[in-house]
This record gives C-alpha cells, structure tokens and sequence, in this order.
C-alpha cells in the first residue's frame, strides 16, 4: 500500500467548549455520573498495568466498578513503566523558578512541535499536580531536600525544575505505588487479576466495544471476556524497529487488534528517538539501554572535532572537542529536547566523528562535573545508572565518558481518542503511551510518566461514567454471542496458522529484519525514497514470514516462540502503516523528520498549514489503501511558532 | 435475575493465578494458617515468634554456659574451691528458700529454655524442607552462608546429645563408676583422665563453640535488635563469647591430660 | 568464546525434568547471559528442538523477571546483578555452566527455567500498601521527610521482585522481599497508620507460603538490588511490636 483515500469529514475530538483553564473542571460536572451503589453492576476490562492500566485498574476498582484487569507478564508489577529513570514533571513551582500549570502546558505543546490537542495538554498539566500528592501519598519516596521537603531537577525542554524523581528509578517506584494499589484492590475483590494473559483480539457487535479475546499463555487456553468497556493501556510500538529501548515483550498487538476492528490509529509516525542510549556492540545485541536523560544536568557531549582521532578521551585537549551542543544551541546547551539531541548525533556520527570501536556513539562526559561538583555529588545522583554502563560496556564512567547514542524509546502516536480518552469505537479507551494525545510529535523528558498517571488516576475514572450512565440495567453481551464465538474462532485459527507453516526461520530473524528496514528507512531521517523503499520490502518480508517462519511446539502450552511469532505478525503489519504515516505527512515535526523539509540548518521545517492535522488512519484490509480521517488542531492559547533552542 | 455469561475462561469469578496454576500446573498452595488467635498463640505459630523463643531461650543458655564455665574454672584454683562452689549452689538464696530450691527452679527454668530451643528449631528445620521439596540438581555454591550457619542443627544436635551424657557422667554418675556425688572435683579429674572422654568433651564444646559464633550473632536479628552503627559490634561479641567458651571449658579437660591439674 | 550448558528442561509443572547439555560456540564476552540464550534457542529451533522457556521482559535490570541458578547462585556469580545484566564477559572461555530454574514450593515450575512467582504478589495484596483512594490525598509538601529517612526507605523500596532471595535461601524463605516491601512502607510517615497490621498480615501470608530465617545471609549476596538484612531485623521487630501494640491505648497517651 502506498496510497491512501482522505475521508471527507474532519474528526470531531470532541474538545469542550469554553476557555482552557476551564474545559476540564466544566467537563467533569457535564459529564453523568453513576450512583455508587449502581457501579458494581459495571465490568470494565483494563488490558496493560503499567502506569496507566495499573493506575485505572485500581482506582476503578476504588470507584467500585467491576474490573478485570489483564497483563502478559506474570506480574503486574513488571510492566515496562517500571523501567523508566529520570523522573515525572509537575507543575507544582516547589522551586519558584516561574513554573506554573500554563507553563507545563505550554512547553509540551512546544516540545511537542504543535501537533498535540491543546485542550488535552492543559489537562494534562493541571492534574499533574494532583499525581505528585497521591504519588507521596502512596508512600512513594521521592527524592527530599535536607529540609524534608521534595526535591526537583531539570530536564531537556525546560528552563525550570519541576522534575520529581526517585534515585534513577523513578518509573520503578511510581509503578509500584500503583501496582500497590491495585493489588489492595484485588485483595478487596473488585478488580480480577489475570497475569501472564494476553489479549489477542477486541469484539465488536453493532459498532461497539464489548469485550476481547485472550490467550492464557501457561495453558494456551483462549477464552473470551465481555464487559460494558474496555480499556486499553498496552504501551507504544517501539518495538517495530527490534532494537529500541523497550522491553523485550513490548508489543502492538492489542492496539493493532483494536485497529483492526475499527478504532483509528493516528500519527504512527511520531517515534521518538532517545539521545542517551548505550551503542550497541554487535550483531546478537537484543535490546538497547537507555541512560537516563538526567544525566545531560551534568555530562557534557561532545566529539573529537577530527573523525580520524584515535586518541583515547582522557588524551583528547579541549581544543580537540566538539561540544556540539553547547556550540549549536548556547541557550539549552546539552539540554535541548531529545528530537533536537538525537538528529545531533546521529548527523556527527554520519560525518565520521563518532566514537568507540565500532564508531557509533558520542562522548558524554562527566569529568567537569566531578571537578566541579565533587565525585560524591555525582554518585549520589547517578551512582545506579554509572553502575549499571559499567555492567553493561565494563567501562568506569567516573573515569572514562560515556558512549551513547539514539535508539528508538517511546512513540507518540497511538490509537486516536477524543477528548474523553475513547476510540472511534464507542465503549473502547485507550490510556498512557496507547493513545496519541498529549505529547504532539515529540514528548518531553518526565512527561510519560506523568501522562499515564494523568490519563489512570485522574481522566479515565473521571470521563467513563459519561459513556456508562446510559447504559445502567443493561447486562453485558454474553460470551456465548456470536461476535464472541467468531473473534475466538478466528484467534485459534490465527495460532494454528503459526504453528502450521513450520519454515526454516525463527520468529526473531524476521523481527531483526523488520527493525534493519525501519530503523534505516523510517528512523531518524525519512524521505520519500527511502518509505517507498521500505513500503515495498515490508510485503515482501511479510509474505516470506507467513512462508518461512519456524514455530516449533504446541499451542495448549507455554510456548515462548508462539508468542513472538504472534506479536511479530502484528508487527509487520503495523510497520506498513507506519511508514505510510511518514509518507503522506510532508513536513518534519518533532520526532518525524523529513529530509526534504529542513531548514538551511538542518533543523525541522513544519508545515502548519497543510498539516496542523493529526492523522488518524481506518483500517481496510493488510495490504489494503487506508483511509486517512483528519482531527484538525486549533491553536487558541499557544501561537505556532517555529521552534527554537538556541 | 439471569446471571450473563461474560467469561469463558475455564477460571471462576475471583480466581487468581494461583487458583488457575493450583489446577492447571499445581501451583502455589498455601499452608494456611490460623489467624486470630489470642497473641502468645500467634506469636508462637509464626516463624517470627519461634526465632524469637529461640534468641531468648538462648541468651539464658547463653548465661548459663557462661555462669557454668566460670564456676568450672575453678579447678584451677583448688578442689576445695570447686567443691565449696558447688555446695555454694545448693544454698543461694537460703534461708529465703529451704536449701536447693533455688537451684531446682534454675535447672526447671535451663530445662524449659531447653525445650522450647529445641522444639522451635525442629518445628523450623520442618517449615523450611517443606519450603524447598525439591532440592538443587545441580548443587549450590554458597557465598554469604558460613560454616556455622549450615550446621546449627548438627552443631545442636551434637550439643543436646553430649548434654545427657554430661549429666549421666558427672551430674546422675549413672555412666560413670568411680561417681561420689557431693565430689565434683574428683569426679572430673576422674572421667578427663580418660582420654577418650575428655575427647568427647573437647569436641562437644567445640560444636558448642561454633554454634554459639552463629546464634549469638543471629540472636540480635531475631529479636530486632540491629543497627548499622553497632553491627560489627554484634559479630565481635558472637565471636568473642564462642571463644571465650570454648577455650574456658576446653582448657579443663586438657588440664587434666597434661596433668597440669589432678 | 565457547560454552558448554547444562540447562534443566522441564515440560511441564508435573513433568520430571533432566539437564540437557548444549554447547554454544561464537560468543562474544559483550554479550548479555540472556543473549546466550538468544543464541542458543536460534541453534536449537534451528535443529528443530523446542527452545528454552525463560523469562525476561525488560533486561536492564529492573523489571524482576529474568530468574536463573546459574552455577548454584542465584543470579550468577556477579554481585548485585540480575541475570539479564550479567555478561559473558565475567565467564572464562570453554566454562562449563549449569542452568537451573528456582527452586522453592511455592514457585512451582511452569516450564524449563521459567517459574511461578505469584506468591509473592499475594504478600503484597494482604497488606503490602497504603490505604489511600485516588485523589484524596493532601498537599505532598505538608509532610517533611528527613532525607536520611527518604533514602532508607528508598534502599527497601529499590526491590524488583525478582525472588532471588527465596532462591538463594537455603531455607526457600522470603523474608528479604518481605521484609524490604514492609520496611519501605513502615519507614515512612505515610505508612505509620497501618504499619502494625500491615506486618502482621503480611508475615503471615509470607509464612503460608516460604520457609523461615535462619541468618545464612544467602539472600542479601544473591539480591540483585543488594538489600540489607537489616530490614529483616526491623520486620522482626515490627512483628513482635504489633503483638503488644495496642493503638487505643496508645492513642491516650
């Protein structure tokens, strides 16, 4: 598929009216409630627990709705938040340098590059307030001044502090203050855990949302589940491109299952590229790590302004160094947004410059700091991430620079949603990094964190009772329904189908190659020639897959490679699309860049007025031409600028 | 009112994966436990509660070994020193107490320590097999876990059985034929004569010695009684007192073979 | 580099399993110990043997799943490091490693290295949190909190759940874990309204399932977060404090 039809009505994101600050209070009171007493009669099913799905899962269950909660890995705490490091932004101005809900607001719609809904952003900031207080509450222990109160650092794409953090493991912690809560509440009997399950297909009867089917993956038993909603809180698809920093279970299968029954995926080109990744060594590497992007606070990045030095870094004079950042973008310096940080890179690296034996990073280093700061400052804030690159490289970053380099981190697009958080399709949500609202075509450092604690704590509990209230007295589709019987049909033959082809290749190598034509065709550069190049390789690839691919076992069993084989299938589909997204959209924004359209200095060149749209595609069959349906974006409180970090 | 169908999961409403595993895969099964029971009964039936019975039980027999060397060290001074000590016993506390009434609730008092020691630590060594049924199959390679630490239980075991035969020898003299009772002097010069039974004492007192090095340590563990600041403090004290013991009670019966008392 | 494997396989939870010896030739020191495993499962889907069931998501370190007994040590040989961060770099070339998955009866085997851990979910849901419905909570800044303490219970808090100290443990026991989740909670000022019930239940729980503590330390050397036992101390403690503790009278005071 290289075409695609535009549908003819622009999508309504159902954005209330009113002035910003008041939209979402204004909305809430509009929005019907259900008596306490009626929300047991309620089942909503919360597929993913990580930040988001945790988070609604247990606050629904507060509510008293009945929940059932669904995760592939056999815990819910193991969710991929729990990786992230850095921290959570919130505009709670501890610091009093200037920050304040409107400034939150503002700099993601600006990091964002202006392709975000405003109406969405502003929510998102104000609450963020809210989520640092349940956090403490929770018994988070965020990090403290000396004084006892919480303390802030800063992050790229801000000039104020408003970062809480805890140690490098802020995501660990914050997770498992929800997961925490979830679990009281399975203990409480309102939410039903199902752990190592995954949701391999959504069920539609009449238009709408009514449940899903799953596949227990200790006994491959596939079963279906109905309820009144179903939410979705499944992650991003960074996993497209094989190596990214993602867990190695990520996946876009439940999003992609929801596309395929209707719900509309939008801006699946906005992957985001994150600057602070540790290179990878060779061939077999399964998996990037990131740094987090707190250590630009204080490591310096630079390259040896010649490509043929071979000096080690410590022998390299300052005369000798590129700090590039610092040189191209005095006013941020090495903290510019992560979009910005990446392209540097990789445009030093493509000129010959990068370090390391296989010369695929850049330096960043800490030495200025510790003389400045002294070495137990430096311990005490990145003291687990320092040791965690010596593991990893068996380098000492107290005495040599780090090597780091982009890898593929967290994707902005999504299934579309309104301004409730619900699909196209009624009855199906989407939360966290799922849906595509917030973060525009880059998202801020601290900000995913934030954004799926927003949309679980504080959006989705708050918005479902609207889609809810009308329906009290009516009983969920039973799974005996036809829609039910057909989706599991249909899912059982989809595993067969793997199982059956038993080629010569292991699910992994058509993963590898999948990421290899993404990752060089629809990475951090993109042009025409190279989508077209990739929009022909990735049939070809998925035809070879469905003739070649080796799945050894059975489907009644804990089968590790079925399930990558499943995943992989959704993958090389999805990709499709992705590089169709880059494609039709001719303009650069944020974590999309096209060649063709920069400026003279090489930084993205929007095009507001033929593209301040978010793109939300219908799926019509693989292969098939999709239809383009656009969500105009209006800039009422922000005016479009041309972004600067200089 | 219907109930709808709106699962076909072979799993019941509430069912968790243990539920589903206990099924499909045999999976985690609790042992429950009775809960609500009055305090010293919960206390005692959680493994918590036993460790502490066992930190208390063992800082009495702790006093006691030590209370017990030192009065044993006087065979270095004179029998007659010994001898006065041990009538000394029979009498503490007269005429509060008839004569040996004392004496008689320290030894109910040792017996009942005793007892609970050893009842915590078999019910314990239960648990804990039934923690791991099926062992490692390809070894274990332990890195923090001492010497000590992996034989309490034979060190204890070692320690209870030479303990009756201690008190068949010098205290019943039922497996010794020279015994005078009111002559404990004599009677350990007697027995350590015999090579062969002062080397079950030496060894004994050794296991003693090595259990004492874990559990004296350990005790302050059980009870909560840790801190960063004093925890060096608290490995120099087990090591101490093991020694300490060891040596003292040692010391006699070599005495006695080298003739340096007789 | 070149390594030989004997790796247990098991069918199923009720199947007998056996160690199976592999050897894999071309490993790079660089290469991660679930690389390794990458590489071997590619081999023998590539003979047409069905690959190795392990688990791991995230492999940095933090997510907890990847569970191996590699050498008889949980975790391998490198100090504080799980398995996913352990690198073929500390193996000499030609190393002979044996594979096992944790063992304990309350982590019963689902398939070759991969087991259930459930149980330790269960401890966390009979009291494993703080009591606070979404959106009720007060200004964050209203409760000071020495760093010392922030930082302490944070060292309890850095858990990843993995259960390298039940397999570590000569006694299958999972006091570390629990001990690291109930400290975090009981340290802070948060935890202070349920901190007595919240040991009680979730000792309690814990004993339904894992052994008890004998003090061989296995735990606190196998932990890849490098927790301290101190925290067991301090359960201890709270354990036998909540058997005395009377809150209303307390509350007269």
């Amino acid at each position: 598929m290289t075409n695609y039809t535009t549908a003819s009505e622009p999508l309504d994101g159902k954005v209330p009216p009113g002035p910003i600050e008041h939209k979402w209070d204004d909305h809430k009171f509009a929005t019907k409630l259900v008596n306490p007493a009626n929300k047991r009669k309620f089942e909503i099913i919360v597929v993913g627990t990580g930040l988001a799905g945790a988070s609604a899962a247990a606050t629904l269950g507060e509510l008293g709705y009945k929940v059932k909660a669904f995760c592939f890995q056999d815990s819910p705490r193991r969710a991929h938040s729990i990786a992230a490091q850095g921290g959570i932004n919130a505009a709670k101005n501890y610091q009093s340098d200037g920050d304040s809900i409107f400034r939150l607001f503002y700099d993601t719609v600006k990091g964002g590059d202006y392709r975000a809904r405003e109406a969405n952003v502003y929510r998102l900031a104000q609450v963020s307030v809210d989520i640092i207080d349940q956090c403490t509450a929770q018994g988070v222990p965020f990090a403290r001044e000396y004084g006892g109160l919480l303390d802030n650092r800063s992050f790229g794409g801000a000039q104020v502090s408003r970062t809480f953090y805890a140690r490098g493991q802020t995501g660990q912690q914050l997770l498992l203050g929800s997961y925490q809560a979830l679990e009281r509440q399975i203990n409480l009997g309102t939410v039903e855990m199902y752990p190592r399950t995954e949701m391999l297909d959504l069920v539609v009867k009449d238009g709408v949302a009514v449940g899903i089917v799953v596949r227990d993956l200790i006994t491959g038993e596939v079963s279906s589940h109905s309820a009144h909603a179903v939410v979705l809180a499944t992650g991003g698809y960074s996993n497209a491109f094989f190596l990214s920093t993602n867990a190695k279970g990520c996946n876009v299968t439940a999003a992609w299952r929801a596309h395929r029954k209707g719900a509309y995926f939008a801006n699946p080109c906005y992957t985001q590229i994150h600057p602070t990744c540790i290179p990878a060594s060779d061939d077999f590497q399964s998996k990037l790590t990131l740094m987090s992007e707190s250590l630009r606070n204080d490591g310096r990045i630079w390259v040896p302004k010649d490509p043929g030095d071979t000096r080690s870094p410590d022998l390299i004079p300052e005369a000798d160094r590129d700090y590039y950042l610092e040189r191209r973008y005095p006013a941020f310096g090495n903290l510019v947004p992560r979009d910005v940080a990446s392209r540097a890179s990789k445009r030093e690296v493509d000129d010959g410059r990068g370090v390391g034996p296989l010369k695929n990073g850049v330096y960043l280093d800490f030495a200025e700091a510790i003389g400045r700061l002294g070495r137990h400052v430096i311990e005490e804030r990145y003291d687990n991430l320092f040791q965690m690159y010596e593991r990893i490289t068996g380098e000492d970053p107290y005495r040599v620079p780090m090597r780091i380099y982009p890898a593929v981190h967290y994707t902005m697009g999504g299934l579309w949603v309104d301004y409730d958080l619900m699909t196209n399709v009624p009855g199906l949500y989407a939360l966290g990094e799922a849906n595509f609202s917030d973060h525009g075509a880059n998202r801020l450092g601290a900000s995913a964190l934030m954004q799926g604690l927003a949309d679980g704590y504080f959006v989705l509990p708050a918005t479902i009772s609207g889609y809810l209230a009308p329906q009290l007295g009516q009983q969920p589709v039973p799974t005996s329904d036809p829609a039910f019987v057909a989706a599991e049909a249909e899912v059982s033959e989809r595993t067969k189908r793997l199982l059956a082809v038993r080629g010569t290749k292991s699910p992994d190598h058509f993963h590898r190659e999948l990421g290899k034509i993404v990752w060089d065709n629809c990475g951090m550069a993109r042009s025409q020639d190279s989508l077209t190049k990739a929009l022909g390789e990735i049939p070809a690839l998925r035809d070879e897959f469905y003739r070649d691919v080796k799945v050894l076992g059975s489907d009644m069993d804990f089968n590790q490679s079925l399930e990558r084989a499943g995943r992989v299938a959704d993958f090389l589909e999805f990709s499709e699309l992705m590089c169709l997204d880059a494609l039709h959209r001719e303009e650069s924004c944020g974590g999309h860049f096209r060649v063709e359209h920069q400026t003279e200095d090489g930084e993205a060149l929007r095009d507001d007025d033929d593209f301040a749209y978010a793109g939300a595609w219908e799926f019509t069959g693989v292969g098939e031409d999709p239809v383009l349906h656009k969500e105009p974006l209006v800039f009422e409180n922000v005016k479009l600028a041309q972004r600067s970090y200089k | 009112m219907t109930i709808q169908e709106v699962s076909t999961a072979s799993q019941k409403a509430g069912a968790d994966d243990a539920d589903r595993l206990a099924k499909d895969t045999g999976a985690p099964v609790p042992q429950k436990k009775q809960r609500g029971a009055p305090w010293p009964v919960h206390f005692w039936r959680s493994a918590i509660g036993k460790k502490w019975v066992m930190a208390v039980t063992g800082i009495m027999l702790l006093g006691f070994v030590l209370v017990h060397m030192i009065g044993n060290l006087k065979v270095f001074l004179s029998a007659k020193e010994v001898d006065q000590y041990g009538e000394w016993l029979r009498t503490i506390l007269e005429p509060a107490l008839p004569r040996t009434v004392f004496l008689w609730i320290l030894r109910v008092g040792l017996i009942g320590a005793f007892f609970l020691h050893i009842t915590s630590a078999y019910q314990l060594t239960r648990m804990n097999h039934a923690a791991r049924p099926v062992k490692y199959k390809g070894g274990r390679n332990y890195v923090a876990a001492d010497f000590a630490s992996r034989t309490m239980r034979w060190t204890g075991i070692i320690i209870g059985l030479f303990l009756i035969y201690h008190l068949a020898d010098l205290t019943w003299g039922t497996l010794n034929p020279h015994f005078v009772r009111g002559a404990p002097y004599e009677n350990m010069v007697q027995s350590f004569n015999k090579w062969y039974i002062a080397a079950i004492y030496i060894v004994a007192n050794i296991a003693l010695g090595i259990h004492i090095f874990h559990g004296a340590w350990a005790m302050f563990q059980s009870l909560g009684l840790n801190n960063p600041s004093y925890n060096r403090a608290r490995r120099y004290f087990a090591t101490g007192f093991a020694a300490l013991i060891t040596i003292g009670n040692v010391s006699i019966p070599i005495a006695v073979l080298t003739g340096a008392v007789s | 580099m070149h390594v030989n494997l004997r790796v247990w396989r098991q069918a199923g939870p009720k199947a007998d399993g056996g160690f199976e010896e592999y050897s894999v030739d071309d490993v790079s020191p660089d290469m991660s110990f679930l690389e390794l495993f990458d590489v071997l499962n590619e081999q023998l889907l590539a003979d047409g043997v069905e690959p190795v069931a392990f688990d791991h998501d995230c492999r940095e370190g933090i997510c907890g799943s990847c569970s191996m007994m590699i050498n008889g040590q949980a975790h391998g040989p490198e100090k504080g490091t799980a398995t996913c961060q352990l690198h073929m770099r500390k193996f000499e070339d030609g190393a002979n490693i044996t594979v096992e998955p944790w063992r304990a009866r309350s982590f019963p085997i689902v398939k070759d290295l991969a087991v259930n851990r459930s149980a330790l979910d269960r401890i966390i849901e009979s009291g494993g949190f703080i009591t606070v419905p979404t959106g009720s909570a007060s200004e964050a800044n209203l409760t000071l909190i020495p760093k010392d303490v922030a930082d302490w219970a944070m060292d309890a808090a850095a858990c990843i759940g993995c259960g390298a100290c039940v397999a570590a443990c000569p006694n299958g026991a999972a006091q570390l874990f629990t001990a690291a989740k109930v400290s975090h909670l009981n340290i802070l000022p948060q935890g202070q309204p349920e901190r007595y019930e919240r040991v009680v239940a979730m000792v309690d729980t814990m004993e339904e399932y894992f052994g008890s503590c004998t003090l061989h330390r296995e735990c606190e050397a196998a932990c890849p977060k490098e927790i301290s036992i101190d925290f067991i101390a301090m359960m201890n403690r709270d354990y036998v404090k909540a058997q005395f503790k009377n809150r209303r009278l307390s509350a007269q005071r």
